[in-house]
C-alpha cells in the first residue's frame, strides 16, 4: 500500500456544546456530573403536553460563532424535527435545524508547519442534544440519565476540504479555539462538550469523483480523530487495492483496539423525516443585531497572535504557544502588566507552568500558580536574585503550599549568592578537589567548564550565579 | 336543586353573587346529576370530594366578599387538558395510568378565576375521532338520543353540558373537536383563533391545528368562559400576544354584521334538510338587519385532503413519545428494545390512532415529502389567503358545521367516510381562524349548527352574531 497514490478526502461534523445557563428549550440548568436525572424537567422529559420555547442565549451564541468565522447568517431560523427512536431520546424526535440553518457559509484558517490552508464551513445548525443510556450499572437492565437531553449543540460542518488526519486535527484545534476564545464553549473534550464525527474517503490524485465515504462516529478526543481518520484511510485504500468496493456506511471508532468497526449500512439508515417544528415560530435576525454582535466579538486568536507579535516582540511559534487558549493568553497578559519581559514569560508560562499543570492534571484556569507569583519569579531572575534551579524549586513550593514569593525566598534560603569572593572561596575548593579535570580543561577540553560550574551549583544548593561561576572560572584558566 | 344545573353561567354567577344559592348547592347538584346519568360515559374521571371542599372554600370567599370571576362554578375539563397529581388519559389506554406532574395553562387560569373542576370528560383518544367511539373508556352517548352519537372528539364535554352535568366544559378542536359535537348535542361550542388560548399541557395531536376552547349552554357563557381562558403565555411559543378582549361585554353590543356565504359549499350541500335549516338560519339574521354577501372560497374542496396530510404528518412525531420508557404503557411481554417498542405502542394505542400515525408516517417519508406534505402546506396558505381576501368584504363567514346530524353509534365503520364529517370545519383550523358552532334547527329530529367563522382575533364578533341568534330564536334552549 502506498499513501502516495491515494489522496484522502475529510470532512468533519464537530457538535459543540454551548455554555449557555439554562437548556436549548427548557430553563433546566446544565451542570456537568449532577446526580442522574436531577437536571431535568417535564420539557426535557417529553411528558404530554408540554412545549419547547427556544432559548435566546444560544442564538446569541451561534450568531459569534457564524460572525468570528466570516459565515453567511440566516435571516430566519427555522428549526426541524428530526424524528427517530431511542431510549434516550424523550420525544422521539429531535429539535435540530434542517433548511435555513442559521450559520450558512464561512471557513476557518488553518496551519500547518509554515503553510496555511483555508478550511470551508459548509454550515452550523443549532439543535438539543439527547439523554445518556447507561448500560454498565445494572445487570439485566439499562439505565437512563436526561441531565444532558436538551442541552445545546452548534453542529458545525466542514466542507470535503481536508486531505489527513494531520489537518483535521489541525481543523479542530481552530474550532476548539474560537469557541472557547468567544466564551460560547468550555471546549471540554473529556466531558464530551465537543464531540466529532469524520466523513472519510479516498480517491486517485486525478480522479474528479469523490470516493464512497465512510462516517466516523461520535469521536471524543484529538488523539483519537487523528488515529481513527489514519485507520481508517488505511482501511480504504487496501480495500480499494484488493480490488473492493468500499460500502457507504456508519463506522464506530474503537479506541481501546484503535480500529472502526460498522455500524450501520446506507440501506439501514434511518429515514429522519424531517418536517419543520410546529410548536416554534420562525425566528427572524435582524442586521442590526448581527451587527451589534460583530462589534461586541472578543479578540480571536488570530488577531491576538498577531498583536503579541507586534507588541511584545513574540516570535510566530511563541505567540501561537501562548494564544493556544483564551486562558493562557489572558494568564500571559497579566504576566506581563507586572512589566516582565514578555520572552521569559511565555517560557516559564509554556515550559515549567505547563510542566506542572500536566503533572498535576489540571489546566491553566485552575492553576494554583498565580500570574503575580510567576511575574515575580521571573523578576527575581531577572535581577539575579536567585537562580534558574531555585526558581523551579519555588514553583513547586507555591504550588503546594502558596504563599508570598519573597517570604518563601528567605525562608527557603534561595536568595542567590552573587558575593564574588564566597563564590571564589567555593570555586577554589572544587578545583583542588578536582586538579586533574583543571589541567584537562586548561588544555582545551572545553566541555568540562559545565562540570565544573555544576559542582560549585552543588555545593551552593543552586544558589550561586551560574555567570558569576562562570567568569570566575574563565579568569581562573587565563591566568 | 335540579333547577340550579339547568341555570345558565351568567344566571349562575348572579345567583351565587346576591347568594340567592351556595356553590355547595351547586356543586353538590351537579355531582348528583353525574352519578344519576353514568351511563352516558360522560367522564373518565370525578372529583367529588375534592369539588364539595372547592366549594365550601368558594363559597366562603364569596361570603368575605373575595370572590374571583368564575367563583364556585362547577365546570369540567377534557381530559386532555394535563392536572397536576390527577390521571390524564387523552381517551387512550397509552396514558391510562398517567398521573399528570404538572397542570396545564387551561386548567391552571380557569383554576385561579375559581371554578371548581368536577372531573374530567371523555373523548375520541388523542382527539382522534369524530364519534366518540375511539376512546379507550368506551363510547359517550348523545344525551338527547342514546342510541346516537355525541359527536367527536369532544363528545364527553358536549355530551355534558347538554346533561347538565356541569356549567360549562373545556374541550379542543384539531378539526373540528369542538363544532361537530357542539352540533350533535344542540349545544354551543367556540374554538379561538389559533394562539389566543395557550396550549401548555394540552396533549399534542397535531400542534399546528390543536387550540382550546369552550362548550357551554350558549354563546353568552360561552364568551364569559373563554374570556378566562385566554391569553398569551410564554410557555407556548405559538401563543399570540394580544390583549384579551373584554368578550362578556362585547357578545351583548349592538354590532353590524356583513355575513359571507360561501357559493361553492352552499351549492354542494347533499342534504335537503341541512340546507333548508341553514338558509332558514341566515334569512333569520337577515331580517334582523345583518347583510348577506355571497363570497368565493376557491381552493376550500382541498381542506379534507390537505388536513388529512398534515395533521397525520404532526401526530406521528407527537406520538413518538409514548414509547413505554418514561410513562404510559409499557408492554409485559419485551426482550428487546424493539419489542419493548413495537408491544407498547401495538398495545396501547387503539386502531384510529395507529391509522393516523401510519398515514403520517408515510407522507413525512424521504421522497413522497413533496409529493404530500409539502403540497398540504401550500394548499394550507391558499386556504388562508381565501379567507383573507372574503375578510376584506364581510365580518364573518357562515356555513352549516356539519353535513349532518347526529348518527347511530357503530353505523360508520369507513374511516373515510368518517373524516368527512369534519369537511366544513376543517378550513378554520387550516387558516388558524375563530370558529362557533350554535344551534340552529334540527335535521331528522336531531340538532344541526349552524358554523360561524370569524377573522383572526375576532372572537368577540363571532359570538356577538351567535347572541344575536339566540336571542331571536329558542333552538339553543334545554332542559
Amino acid at each position: 500500500m502506498s499513501l502516495n497514490n491515494w489522496q484522502p478526502v475529510i470532512g468533519l461534523e464537530v457538535h459543540v456544546q454551548l455554555a449557555t445557563r439554562t437548556k436549548l428549550f427548557s430553563s433546566s440548568p446544565i451542570a456537568f456530573g449532577a446526580d442522574p436525572n436531577t437536571q431535568a424537567n417535564e420539557i426535557d422529559l417529553g411528558l404530554p403536553g408540554v412545549l419547547p420555547v427556544l432559548n435566546k442565549e444560544a442564538i446569541s451564541h451561534a450568531l459569534r460563532f457564524g460572525c468570528a468565522i466570516n459565515a453567511e447568517i440566516s435571516e430566519k431560523v427555522v428549526f426541524a424535527r428530526k424524528n427517530y427512536f431511542y431510549p434516550d431520546l424523550p420525544k422521539g424526535y429531535q429539535i435540530s435545524q434542517l433548511d435555513d440553518p442559521i450559520v450558512g457559509k464561512g471557513s476557518v484558517e488553518i496551519k500547518l508547519g509554515d503553510k496555511s490552508k483555508i478550511i470551508g464551513v459548509t454550515r452550523a445548525h443549532l439543535e438539543e442534544d439527547a439523554g445518556k443510556s447507561i448500560h454498565d450499572l445494572y445487570s439485566n437492565n439499562s439505565a437512563i440519565d436526561l441531565n444532558r437531553a436538551g442541552t445545546c449543540l452548534l453542529e458545525i460542518v466542514s466542507e470535503p476540504d481536508l486531505s489527513s488526519a494531520e489537518e483535521a486535527v489541525e481543523y479542530l484545534k481552530k474550532i476548539h479555539s474560537i469557541v472557547t476564545f468567544l466564551g460560547i464553549s468550555d471546549g471540554n473534550m473529556s466531558q464530551g462538550s465537543m464531540r466529532c464525527d469524520a466523513n472519510v474517503s479516498v480517491k486517485r490524485p486525478d480522479d474528479q469523483k469523490l470516493g464512497t465515504r465512510t462516517e466516523l462516529k461520535n469521536i471524543n478526543s484529538f488523539k483519537f480523530v487523528e488515529k481513527a481518520i489514519i485507520f481508517e484511510i488505511d482501511r480504504q485504500i487496501k480495500e480499494l487495492e484488493r480490488g473492493e468496493e468500499i460500502i457507504q456506511e456508519t463506522r464506530l471508532y474503537d479506541s481501546k483496539k484503535n480500529l472502526t468497526r460498522s455500524m450501520r449500512s446506507k440501506e439501514e439508515a434511518n429515514d429522519y423525516r424531517y418536517f419543520p417544528e410546529p410548536d416554534l415560530i420562525p425566528i427572524k435576525i435582524s442586521k442590526d443585531q448581527i451587527n451589534d454582535v460583530r462589534k461586541n466579538l472578543p479578540e480571536l486568536p488570530e488577531i491576538m497572535k498577531e498583536r503579541f507579535m507586534n507588541s511584545y516582540e513574540l516570535s510566530d511559534d511563541n505567540a501561537e504557544l501562548v494564544t493556544i487558549n483564551k486562558e493562557t493568553a489572558s494568564f500571559f497578559e497579566e504576566v506581563l502588566s507586572y512589566e516582565v519581559s514578555p520572552k521569559n514569560a511565555v517560557n516559564w508560562i509554556t515550559g515549567d507552568l505547563y510542566a506542572l499543570l500536566n503533572k498535576n492534571d489540571t489546566n491553566i484556569s485552575e492553576s494554583k500558580v498565580n500570574p503575580k507569583h510567576i511575574a515575580e519569579i521571573i523578576q527575581n531572575i531577572e535581577d539575579q536574585k536567585i537562580s534558574g534551579p531555585s526558581a523551579k524549586k519555588l514553583l513547586e513550593i507555591v504550588w503546594s503550599e502558596g504563599g508570598e514569593i519573597q517570604e518563601l525566598i528567605k525562608k527557603e534560603g534561595l536568595e542567590q549568592i552573587s558575593n564574588d569572593d564566597e563564590i571564589e572561596k567555593i570555586l577554589d575548593e572544587v578545583i583542588s578537589e578536582n586538579q586533574k579535570q583543571f589541567e584537562q580543561l586548561k588544555s582545551g577540553k572545553d566541555r568540562l567548564q559545565g562540570f565544573f560550574v555544576g559542582q560549585v551549583m552543588k555545593k551552593t544548593s543552586g544558589s550561586a550565579s551560574p555567570q558569576v561561576v562562570n567568569e570566575l572560572l574563565k579568569d581562573k584558566l587565563s591566568k | 336543586m335540579s333547577e340550579l344545573i339547568n341555570l345558565s353561567l351568567t344566571d349562575q354567577i348572579l345567583g351565587l353573587a346576591d347568594k340567592s344559592f351556595s356553590s355547595k348547592e351547586i356543586t353538590e347538584a351537579y355531582l348528583n346529576e353525574i352519578k344519576k346519568k353514568e351511563s352516558l360515559n360522560c367522564f373518565i374521571s370525578v372529583f367529588e370530594e375534592e369539588s364539595e371542599e372547592k366549594a365550601l372554600m368558594a363559597d366562603e370567599n364569596i361570603a368575605k366578599n373575595k370572590a374571583r370571576p368564575l367563583e364556585g362554578i362547577p365546570i369540567a375539563h377534557k381530559d386532555i387538558f394535563c392536572i397536576k397529581d390527577k390521571k390524564t388519559t387523552c381517551g387512550s389506554k397509552m396514558l391510562s395510568n398517567f398521573i399528570s406532574p404538572y397542570s396545564s395553562e387551561v386548567f391552571s387560569k380557569l383554576d385561579t378565576a375559581g371554578a371548581i373542576t368536577l372531573g374530567k370528560t371523555n373523548m375520541d383518544e388523542f382527539a382522534m375521532g369524530s364519534s366518540n367511539e375511539t376512546s379507550f373508556y368506551g363510547n359517550v352517548l348523545n344525551p338527547i338520543n342514546e342510541k346516537l352519537s355525541p359527536g367527536g372528539s369532544s363528545g364527553g364535554s358536549a355530551a355534558a353540558v347538554r346533561a347538565n352535568l356541569c356549567s360549562f366544559a373545556t374541550a379542543t378542536d384539531t378539526g373540528g373537536s369542538i363544532r361537530q359535537p357542539a352540533s350533535f348535542c344542540g349545544v354551543t361550542g367556540i374554538k379561538p383563533t389559533y394562539g389566543r388560548v395557550s396550549r401548555w399541557g394540552m396533549i399534542a395531536f397535531a400542534s399546528s391545528l390543536d387550540q382550546a376552547g369552550i362548550i357551554a349552554k350558549n354563546a353568552k357563557d360561552a364568551a364569559i368562559a373563554l374570556k378566562y381562558m385566554s391569553g398569551f403565555d410564554q410557555k407556548d411559543s405559538t401563543s399570540l400576544n394580544e390583549e384579551v378582549k373584554d368578550l362578556q361585554k362585547e357578545v351583548d353590543t349592538d354590532q353590524e354584521h356583513v355575513i359571507g356565504i360561501p357559493k361553492e359549499v352552499i351549492e354542494k350541500i347533499k342534504n335537503d334538510q341541512v340546507r333548508d335549516s341553514f338558509r332558514n338560519a341566515i334569512s333569520i339574521l337577515e331580517k334582523d338587519g345583518a347583510k348577506i354577501q355571497e363570497i368565493n372560497l376557491p381552493n376550500i374542496e382541498y381542506s379534507l385532503p390537505a388536513y388529512y396530510v398534515i395533521a397525520p404528518a404532526e401526530c406521528s412525531a407527537n406520538l413518538a413519545r409514548y414509547d413505554g420508557i418514561r410513562f404510559g404503557h409499557r408492554s409485559e411481554s419485551v426482550s428487546s428494545l424493539e419489542d419493548l417498542y413495537v408491544n407498547s405502542r401495538t398495545e396501547g394505542f387503539g386502531r384510529e390512532v395507529k391509522n393516523r400515525i401510519f398515514i403520517g408516517t408515510f407522507c413525512l417519508s424521504a421522497g413522497y415529502y413533496d409529493a404530500f406534505y409539502n403540497k398540504a402546506l401550500k394548499i394550507r396558505n391558499l386556504i388562508k389567503s381565501d379567507f383573507d381576501e372574503a375578510f376584506k368584504k364581510v365580518s364573518s363567514i357562515a356555513m352549516p358545521t356539519c353535513s349532518n346530524s347526529s348518527f347511530e353509534l357503530g353505523s360508520i365503520n369507513d374511516p373515510v367516510e368518517m373524516y368527512e364529517q369534519d369537511i366544513y370545519t376543517i378550513p378554520a383550523n387550516l387558516a388558524g381562524l375563530p370558529a362557533l358552532s350554535i344551534p340552529s334547527g334540527t335535521v331528522d329530529e336531531m340538532p344541526i349548527g349552524l358554523q360561524l367563522i370569524g377573522n383572526y382575533l375576532e372572537e368577540g364578533r363571532i359570538l356577538n352574531l351567535a347572541n344575536k341568534f339566540q336571542k331571536l330564536t329558542n333552538f339553543h334552549e334545554f332542559k
